[in-house]
């Protein structure tokens, strides 16, 4: 049986296949996202992370099930990677009572916090470096061997909560790895012009942290980076950065035309599709594009239901309005 | 009962929750090796241990944002900001994250964290460290909020903070730290959130009020007795939840009203009290509720300034007669 061999391990062809179907799936859900995003169906906005589906595929393979994470407004991806229901996750970016947040939190906000070990999807960039650091605290003060990964974009790593957090994360050992996708853009501007080092993982090196930074595209790379920061996090040895350099093909939004990005930033893009180099992969290792197409049409097929279960759940009822504000006295609370 | 300082109910209080359950655990500036500026915690570290008792570096929105997380991941953490000044550069976590998670995720996770903010004037600190800040955290949906003004509320309401399931937002006064009170020693002793204390009862006004200008207002109610006037104090307590029907209560008895606080007075609690008994309560008022607060300013240094920056007893009798027509 042929093995795909790196310095780090060997992967087999099922392996392999099991990236590629995490990826379609992720390709697949984003683009029935943005399908009924422009035909209307979806209220606000949505952020896609269409081209970075190695990226979250190579990083939750490495995270184990006891453990946990959280995201940020881009987070279908990290959602489904982690093993979220694609129907639950769709019925809560139209807003649906069935949805995750039982239609309360959208797009930005699908979690699970009890089945994925999910700490949120957050609205505020860099809020998620905080969480991470504060469950990895939990961790260690109970004692549980678990690990969290903070899942977050390039551009949050200049807040100062990014600084406030790893710096306390490295003076404690906290088992914590973050995990930051990229791709060269917060919103409109890009990285190199607010940021004074070509890669952001270098920063770990002033907490006398772990940083590492690889090629985001290729599924391997990722993962081995990644499975090896959560070892090194969970042998208490404190925080691990992991920088996966990343193409994101939509812009900051669904429907951002992304002008303030060059042409040329495509068509290095495409050169390097995470799905095509995966599917090289697969073949190499013999499997057959027959069988690499019909994982996609299943994917495809898996989305399509997840639509229309979101599209025919009904919507929250208004009596849940003013519910879940608070944990105990909610309804006195919230009267006045 | 036994007899201890603001300061020390505090500690009594969180030291017995630690003792009872042990995923309580304190965390912000100096409250380790030092025991807390206000010396609320001496001695804790070494009884409970450095993991039990965090010092902190100043890193207010790193430590505030963890203690949301570890308190979603099941810990009850007690976190402290030295002044309550100190929450704007740590908006965020208390506003966004601790306050809103909840709703968010559809009631999937709660988030039963203790943030404990010194306020008040009246220690020459200037304009950083001397605000009360009450509404602000009033005004965002999902924390509580509680402003104890004895030391038996002091030790009662933590405790309940503690026990409670969301974050709730202790406001203690910095000039009460250090005032005596009898507090009661039984460890299931608690002030349950959102239970007013009307701690003079009277029929010609009710002064509504909390933290120290709830010992003002008795002050003035002592006095104002030997002057014929029959003032009611009602010291809330807590401000989220309102106990309302405390305030019902006593208005309808009464049908005269004065809202008393630290606050600055655009924006305060004392007016969202104001319209509320307004909106509710029309009927039941002989005269319009006046809110006598700090003026619009920032909390200023020299002691001839900063005493004129929040309501005193005479401020108080004074605003009582001027509602009588006496």
């Amino acid at each position: 049986m042929k093995e795909l061999a790196t310095k780090k391990g060997k992967y087999t062809k099922e392996q392999i296949i099991g990236f590629y179907t995490t990826m379609v799936r992720i390709r697949s859900f984003e683009n029935h996202a943005a399908d009924c995003f422009t035909k209307g169906m979806l209220a606000g906005n949505i952020h896609l992370s269409i081209g970075q589906e190695a990226a979250e595929a190579g990083a939750f393979a490495a995270l184990e099930k006891r453990d946990y994470f959280c995201t940020t407004h881009r987070g279908h991806g990290h959602a489904i990677a982690r093993g979220a229901d694609p129907k639950k996750a769709m019925a809560e970016l139209f807003g649906k009572a069935t949805g995750y947040c039982k239609g309360k939190g959208g797009s930005m906000h699908i979690t699970d916090i009890e089945g994925l070990g999910a700490l949120g999807a957050n609205g505020i960039v860099g809020a998620g470096q905080g969480i991470s650091a504060g469950s990895a605290l939990a961790s260690k003060l109970m004692g549980d061997d678990s690990v969290t990964m903070g899942c977050f974009g390039d551009s949050s790593t200049n807040q100062g909560i990014f600084h406030e957090c790893l710096n306390m994360a490295a003076t404690w050992k906290l088992p914590l790895v973050w995990f930051i996708e990229n791709n060269g853009y917060g919103v409109s501007t890009a990285i190199e012009r607010v940021t004074n080092t070509p890669n952001l993982s270098c920063r770990a090196a002033a907490y006398d942290a772990q940083g590492v930074t690889v090629d985001g595209t290729d599924v391997i790379e990722v993962y081995e980076a990644v499975k090896k920061a959560i070892d090194w996090a969970r042998s208490g040895k404190g925080p691990y950065v992991v920088e996966a350099k990343v193409y994101r093909y939509q812009g900051h939004y669904c429907g951002d035309p992304a002008n303030y990005r060059p042409k040329e930033y495509m068509e290095e893009a495409l050169k390097k599709d995470p799905i095509d180099k995966v599917s090289k992969l697969a073949i190499e290792l013999g499997a057959t594009q027959e069988e690499l197409d019909a994982i996609q049409a299943a994917a495809d097929k898996e989305m399509d239901e997840a639509v229309e279960y979101a599209d025919k759940s009904p919507y929250p009822s208004t009596d849940t309005l003013l519910t879940d504000v608070y944990a105990s006295d909610n309804e006195r609370c919230v009267a006045r | 009962m036994k007899r201890m300082t603001y300061s020390k109910a505090i500690g009594a209080g969180v030291h017995e929750e630690m003792v009872r359950n042990d995923k309580v655990f304190l965390i912000g500036e100096d409250v380790g090796v030092m025991g807390n500026v206000f010396g609320c915690f001496i001695g804790f570290r070494d009884e409970f241990g450095p993991q039990r008792v965090i010092d902190s570096p100043i890193s207010e929105e790193g430590f505030t944002s963890m203690c949301v997380a570890a308190a979603m991941r099941g810990m009850r953490p007690v976190a402290e900001l030295m002044y309550n000044d100190f929450i704007t550069v740590c908006g965020d976590p208390i506003f966004n994250q601790a306050a809103k998670t909840r709703y968010m995720t559809g009631g999937q996770v709660k988030v039963p964290m203790v943030l404990r903010l010194p306020m008040g004037s009246g220690r020459r600190n200037a304009g950083h460290h001397s605000q009360s800040l009450e509404a602000l955290f009033c005004h965002f949906p999902g924390l509580k909020v509680v402003a104890p003004g004895t030391p038996a509320d002091a030790k009662g309401l933590i405790k309940a903070a503690i026990e409670d399931d969301d974050p709730v937002m202790v406001m203690e006064h910095k000039l009460l730290y250090a005032k005596k009170g009898d507090v009661p020693e039984d460890e299931d002793f608690i002030v349950p959130l959102g239970k007013a204390n009307v701690t003079r009862e009277g029929t010609d006004i009710s002064i509504i009020t909390w933290s120290r200008e709830a010992r003002f207002a008795e002050e003035a109610a002592d006095k104002l007795k030997a002057e014929g006037i029959s003032v009611e104090v009602v010291d809330l307590r807590s401000l989220v939840p309102l106990d309302w029907d405390a305030i019902v209560k006593s208005v309808s008895k009464t049908h005269n009203v004065l809202i008393v606080s630290e606050e600055t007075k655009r924006g305060s609690y004392a007016g969202e009290i104001s319209a509320q008994i307004n909106e509710d309560l029309y009927d039941e008022l002989d005269s319009p509720v006046l809110r006598l607060t700090g003026p619009n300013i920032i909390s200023p240094f020299s002691p001839v300034l900063e005493d004129l920056n929040f309501p005193h007893p005479d401020d108080i009798a004074k605003a009582v007669k001027q509602i009588l027509n006496k």
